[in-house]
């Protein structure tokens, strides 16, 4: 995967660049709105990071401009501004994924692999799985080895979202986000515990754990037998 | 001088002049209109009583011939009044009347006289004064001219008085008008110095100074209420900085400190696991702070009112349900029972974010407080009140005492008590500026009064119902 960095604070976009590299992932970097849009339309990427505060072009103006032009590449804005109106500006000018500052570096992996992922990826499976795991988006039916797992709504929609990203990290924001439709941190161990109900069901009877916790991040859902 | 410069600098003082100079000129208007109708009133009447003159004295002539004529205007002359008669030969030269001369080229014309002309009076020989008149001239059958007219002076006189009149009830309207614009303007002047002077004062720092209220409720009035209240919101918010940044001091400091100190121990041990361990502990105790200055930034941000643009309708039903759905299992993990009972279909004006942060952060408090004891309840209701819609969370933990309930609510602070939990101490506090946002209230009562240890605590929120 290749990602372009518009950041215009050198130390953040040298530690970021050097953290994707670590995580497989090849960074260029943009130090200002100018030469980020002209990167960003005459290179194919596969995410675009971009600081919403950067000189010479402002990033809502980079990103809208990237959108004239055509390009759809997914677009994560990062800010300081990290209200839930800032954010509502930010993905209505066209951002994907919206992250506040600050942010801890898992967060902002995870979110990047689900965007990169997103590309070229259409969401028309109707059934997801992950090893002996089988989830039916059309008839909401769940099974593992060939049992039904009887689930709530609401937990059905947790893994959902997990087995939609398989493989990739998914934090606990995003998961208040895709399943909750809350865009803030709700500070608590709320999204902890639901997704420890869910995997007490999906795991209880079985051998092999699918579920995993990912420490400081979030859970991926993965089958590494 | 510089003083009465500076009254015409003021709005009200120019104002009450332009009205002065408005008022002038519509008076001035009035007043010549109705002097020029009276005068053309009066020289019509003028007109028609000389003209019943000439009709008698044409009669006289037409009956009794030159000597009738002659009588009848030797009669009339000895009447009071100002009319002239005079008799004057074919190339007008007076022959007889009670005029001593008149303007040459007078009698040139027949009929009335197009102009007023002058003439002098017998009495006038001598002293250079001439009289005005206007006159209908006719000729006889013999030659002779018979001019009959009359006296302009009365009229012309009445004319100047008006206009004296004018001129002096212009002069002392104008007086009194500076008078009292000078009055009013000092007075005007005067308050608004007060208010200057307190500006000046609350500029220096003191916001605890009030504009001057007199009482009378006019626009003055009105407006230093206004800004008293502008500046009683202001001491609040600024009161509110001073705090945070007294509690930032107290409260922020301590975990920062806790944070160097894991690290300064993280560089100093040589066991690898050991300066993980420490080193999970240093981000752990990061995010935390990170939390609380969201937190703190949130609470600002929705005090400041900038958030209230993403106001749109919204269900409330449906966001208390699904708050008790995301909190059932932790409270259940708690040994909690969080019961619902929420009145459908209730919706208001709102921002959905920021009221489930604030229903999320009352269920988070009441199942944090609830106490060790297993086997409590949590209660969420929602439903319709005659002052408004209520939502309310009660716990049955050990509760809140009635003289620390205004605290709780006050930023950083927490109950000794709830020290040992996590969190940030912001948790009401934004509840409050949420509520306060949405034009409610926050209200905290005794879950079991008559319980003496363990009262519960209820934290009710109550939206204000917009008349439909």
């Amino acid at each position: 995967m290749k990602i372009l960095i518009i950041e215009d604070d050198l130390e953040t976009a040298a530690y970021l660049t050097k953290a994707f590299r670590e995580a497989g992932i090849i960074a260029d970097h943009a130090s200002d709105g100018e030469s980020g849009l002209f990167m960003g339309s005459e290179n194919s990427y596969d995410v675009i990071v971009i600081d919403r505060m950067l000189p010479r072009r402002d990033g809502l103006s980079v990103i809208s401009e990237l959108r004239r032009k055509g390009v759809h590449t997914p677009l994560l804005i990062l800010s300081a501004l990290g209200q839930v109106d800032d954010r509502v500006t930010g993905l209505r000018a066209g951002g994907d994924d919206y992250l506040p500052k600050p942010y801890a570096f898992s967060e902002l992996l995870a979110r990047v692999e689900v965007l990169g992922r997103r590309k070229g990826t259409p969401e028309q499976d109707v059934v997801y799985r992950v090893g002996d795991l089988e989830l039916d988006r059309l008839s909401h039916e769940v099974r593992r080895g060939g049992k039904e797992i009887p689930l709530q709504p609401r937990e059905f929609r947790l893994l959902e979202y997990l087995m939609k990203n398989a493989g990739q990290v998914v934090t606990r924001t995003m998961l208040l986000e895709h399943v909750w439709d809350y865009h803030f941190d709700p500070q608590t161990n709320v999204i902890d515990v639901h997704v420890s109900r869910l995997r007490s069901k999906i795991e209880k009877d079985f051998s092999r754990p699918l579920l995993k916790t990912i420490r400081g991040a979030g859970y991926m859902i993965k089958d590494e037998g | 001088m510089s003083r009465f410069w500076f009254l015409f600098k003021s709005t009200a003082v120019r104002l009450s002049a332009l009205y002065i100079l408005l008022f002038s000129i519509c008076a001035a208007t009035l007043v010549f209109y109705v002097t020029a109708m009276s005068q053309r009133l009066l020289s019509g009447q003028i007109r028609e009583a000389v003209q019943q003159e000439v009709d008698v004295v044409r009669r006289a002539y037409d009956l009794g011939g030159m000597n009738a004529l002659l009588r009848a205007m030797e009669r009339r002359t000895r009447q009071p009044g100002a009319n002239l008669y005079v008799i004057a030969g074919p190339s007008g030269d007076i022959l007889a009347g009670n005029v001593a001369s008149v303007q040459p080229g007078v009698f040139e014309e027949t009929g009335w006289t197009s102009v007023p002309f002058f003439y002098q009076r017998y009495a006038d020989s001598g002293v250079d004064r001439r009289h005005m008149a206007i006159a209908n001239i006719f000729v006889l059958d013999n030659g002779l001219r018979i001019l009959v007219g009359r006296d302009l002076g009365e009229p012309e006189r009445f004319r100047v008085l008006v206009r004296q009149a004018l001129m002096i009830a212009l002069a002392i309207m104008g007086l009194g008008a500076i008078i009292i614009w000078f009055g009013i303007g000092r007075n005007a002047l005067k308050r608004i110095d007060r208010m200057s002077a307190a500006s000046k004062k609350i500029m220096a720092g003191d916001l605890s100074q009030r504009l001057p209220v007199g009482g009378s409720g006019d626009e003055f009035d009105r407006l230093s209420v206004s800004l008293n209240t502008m500046l009683e919101r202001i001491e609040k918010l600024n009161e509110g900085l001073r705090q945070v940044s007294d509690n930032i001091a107290h409260d922020l400091k301590t975990p920062l400190t806790r944070l160097r100190n894991k690290a300064a121990d993280a560089i100093d041990t040589a066991n690898e696991d050991q300066r993980r361990l420490a080193l999970d502990g240093i981000i752990s105790e990061s995010d935390q702070l990170i939390r609380t200055f969201d937190a703190l930034l949130m609470i600002s941000r929705v005090e400041a009112g900038s958030v209230a643009a993403e106001m749109s309708p919204i269900e409330l039903s449906t966001i208390v349900a699904d708050s008790a759905e995301l909190y059932e299992p932790v409270a259940d993990e708690a040994g909690l029972l969080l019961t619902s009972s929420i009145e459908p279909g209730i919706s208001i004006q709102g921002n959905r974010e920021l009221i489930g942060q604030a229903i999320f952060n009352l269920i988070d408090n009441a199942i944090k407080y609830s106490g060790d004891g297993t086997g409590g309840e949590i209660s969420l209701k929602l439903l319709r009140r005659p002052d408004g819609i209520c939502l309310s969370v009660a716990d049955h933990g050990p509760g809140i005492p009635a003289d620390k309930r205004e605290d709780v609510v006050k930023r950083f602070v927490r109950l000794d008590e709830s020290r040992s939990k996590p969190g940030t101490g912001l948790g009401l506090s934004l509840v409050e500026a949420v509520m306060e946002l949405h034009g409610g209230t926050l209200e905290l009562s005794d879950t079991d009064p008559e319980k003496e240890d363990s009262r519960g605590l209820t934290v009710s929120v109550i939206f204000p119902v917009k008349p439909a």
